[in-house]
């Protein structure tokens, strides 16, 4: 393995895409060096910086280890967002349900939960809930896939809209306060929350929301790892990607692997829900993803689908999330949308420079 | 129910049927070019966006429909050429570039008009009497462009050299070129087509159907249009009825909303309402596509034998 040529060419496609974004913004009129500055200059002066960072670089490391495990099937899947919604619903629904979530209507205080669970039941059990939630919005295009061959990236968009639309409904009919203006749920029971980082670590300040998330996040990059080359069923599911047909004819069942991709897949984006409603707003909101689902696409390719590589490119990709709101604020022309240009560059060239890895 | 089926319901459902089914025409015999001559199109919903972003901006500037539907088809084959020369030169994976490409389509709009406009959700609303023009109040002049499309699709596809060579790289790239057809320029033509006429299923969205850019305002159509390409199997006459089918599904939804009631005489939430669209586009694809057979060398790169 050629470690120089794995990190020369995801390079290579992000300074590229620099100089292309470098290029839109001098169009739009302002200077790119202060664009870029501010872009990536604000997220690693201070613990306040370095929290907000990893914070968001949490669902990234979820969804590009999600897009990852399809890509090693050989499948493209654009569905992480839809996944991690009905994710991030289900695990709001079982911490109202199971944690005792006692609702203010009007100055009333209503009992919406069926039972009031421990935390150390409660949080699990919201984990679980939430990856297979995941996994099972995940596996029907595996399925579909498998059982009737159509196409993943079309069956994963629809199930997009779909599952966006499904957990809007449950929210506005059965899970918000009646007349609260915003698509959310109420607050999930006070048991079903994780611990921020921030009660560790001295000096930073109690509203970061880094959690534990983010330590799942890297124990999830180890347990993939070892789940894709150290183990058999890893074994074949790469296999599979390599070449479907070669892998079939040595005896390997490629059906059941791209639906048992496709599920991890789904499971692993719909932990997204951890750090997102557990670990920060305490209830499903409607449009709480910035499109992490698919910047997991571009987080897996930059990171070479390896998990190494997916935690250095989600850190990455975080600073320049981080980065859009201060281009927003400080510069005067360029708006914060850049960045997702600058994704889809990044994600055109490194599929472009793919042809030259392989040499 | 009964009370549905007056003859006025039938109509406005039918000129309904024709507005929803139009940008799906265009973009899908948009990816009948591109997918007979070996291309996969993911790309289709950036295209669209290409061409509903720039009409709306020239549109709303210039005052004239024609030169802004004109101008989004320009866009459109300038993205087109993007996306062929990453898939066809540099043999990029043809379902992640032309992700990128419609990833690409949400964002750049966003910094454009942010710019132009002050405002990166949409462009300017732009007056009626500017819009491209509806007959009689109900037909839209881009809908019969996109109904008479299919026809001469149909005879550049099958009756002309160019659409036999098209269909030749397509289905045996080695044989063609061995008869002295250039592969590479014939997908470069085709993939540009393409973006050409997805681009016009774009442009009508924003100055036809709408008055204005909207973010992602395609909202899935040219995936929609992929799966109809799919159930038409990749044939330019059945992919109007397969247009029509899905534009259908998608009027009867729109018209349905407050008119027909739940059990309870409630209305139906109106997210089921939007679910159907694509739900049925899953149903159909599942249950239609074993049935179809794609393109000999739909997704592979061409290589010259050396």
């Amino acid at each position: 393995m050629n470690i120089f040529r794995e990190v020369l060419w995801p390079l290579v496609a992000v300074l590229a895409a620099f100089v292309v974004g470098g290029l839109i913004v001098v169009l739009i009129g302002d200077n790119p060096f202060v664009v870029f500055y501010q872009l990536v200059g604000n997220s690693f002066g201070s613990l306040n910086d370095i929290g907000y960072t990893l914070f968001i670089a949490t669902p990234l490391i979820f969804t590009g280890l999600a897009v990852a495990v399809a890509f090693r099937c050989g499948l493209l899947n654009i569905g992480a967002e839809g996944q991690l919604y009905v994710a991030a619903f289900v695990a709001a629904w079982v911490g109202i349900k199971f944690g005792g979530a006692v609702v203010d209507v009007f100055g009333k205080q209503e009992d919406w939960s069926w039972v009031s669970l421990p935390a150390v039941v409660l949080v699990p059990l919201c984990i679980i809930a939430s990856v297979a939630a995941g996994a099972f919005w995940g596996a029907i295009p595996g399925y579909l896939k498998a059982r009737f061959g159509s196409h993943e990236v079309i069956n994963t968009i629809m199930l997009n809209f779909i599952g966006v639309a499904l957990v809007s409904y449950f929210t506005q009919y059965y899970y918000k306060v009646a007349g609260d203006p915003i698509m959310q749920t109420v607050e999930i029971g006070p048991a079903a929350r994780i611990p921020r980082i921030s009660q560790f670590i001295p000096g930073m300040p109690d509203f970061v929301p880094l959690s534990v998330a983010f330590l799942l996040a890297l124990l999830m990059c180890f347990l993939v790892y070892v789940f894709l080359w150290k183990t058999k069923w890893g074994y074949e599911m790469r296999a599979v990607g390599e070449n479907a047909s070669a892998a079939e004819y040595g005896g390997i069942s490629v059906k059941k692997q791209i639906i048992l991709a496709m599920t991890i897949s789904g499971g692993l984006a719909g932990m997204v829900a951890i750090g997102e409603v557990l670990g920060y707003r305490y209830r499903y909101y409607d449009g709480f993803s910035d499109g992490w689902g698919f910047l997991g696409i571009a987080v897996a390719l930059l990171g070479r689908n390896h998990p190494l590589g997916i935690i250095i490119a989600a850190i990455f990709f975080a600073v320049l999330k981080r980065g859009e709101i201060f281009v927003d604020i400080e510069t005067r022309y360029v708006s914060k949308d850049l960045v997702v240009v600058l994704q889809a560059i990044i994600i055109l060239f490194v599929a472009s420079l793919q042809k030259y890895t392989r040499r | 129910m009964s009370e549905l089926l007056t003859p006025t319901f039938i109509l406005i459902l039918i000129f309904s049927t024709i507005r929803t089914a139009t940008p799906l025409i265009f973009a899908a015999l948009g990816g009948l070019f591109s997918e007979r001559s070996g291309v996969i199109n993911i790309a289709l919903e950036g295209l669209m966006l290409a061409g509903a972003f720039t009409a709306a901006v020239v549109t709303y500037e210039l005052n004239d429909p024609y030169i802004g539907f004109l101008a989004g088809l320009l866009a459109g084959a300038a993205l087109g050429f993007v996306y062929a020369v990453a898939v066809i030169k540099f043999e990029a994976d043809q379902v992640v570039a032309g992700f990128a490409i419609s990833f690409l389509m949400i964002g750049l709009p966003a910094v454009i008009s942010a710019r132009i406009y002050d405002s990166a959700g949409s462009t300017q609303q732009i007056a009626k009497e500017f819009l491209l023009p509806d007959f009689y109040n109900r037909i839209n002049v881009a809908s019969i462009l996109a109904f008479l499309l299919v026809p001469v699709c149909w005879y550049v596809l099958y009756k002309t050299p160019f659409g036999l060579r098209l269909r030749a790289v397509g289905e045996n790239p080695a044989a063609a070129d061995a008869a002295g057809v250039s592969v590479i320029r014939l997908r470069y033509m085709a993939v540009i087509i393409s973006g050409i006429l997805a681009a016009a299923g774009g442009a009508y969205l924003s100055i036809g159907q709408s008055s204005l850019f909207t973010r992602a305002m395609t909202a899935g159509r040219g995936y929609i249009a992929l799966a109809a390409l799919i159930l038409a199997k990749w044939k330019p006459v059945p992919v109007l009825f397969a247009c029509l089918f899905f534009g259908f599904t998608e009027a009867l939804s729109i018209q349905l909303q407050g008119v027909i009631k739940m059990p309870s005489g409630e209305d139906i939430p109106v997210q089921f309402i939007q679910m159907i669209p694509y739900l049925l586009t899953i149903i159909v694809l599942a249950g239609f596509i074993g049935l179809s057979r794609a393109p000999k060398a739909l997704g592979i790169p061409y290589r010259k034998e050396s």
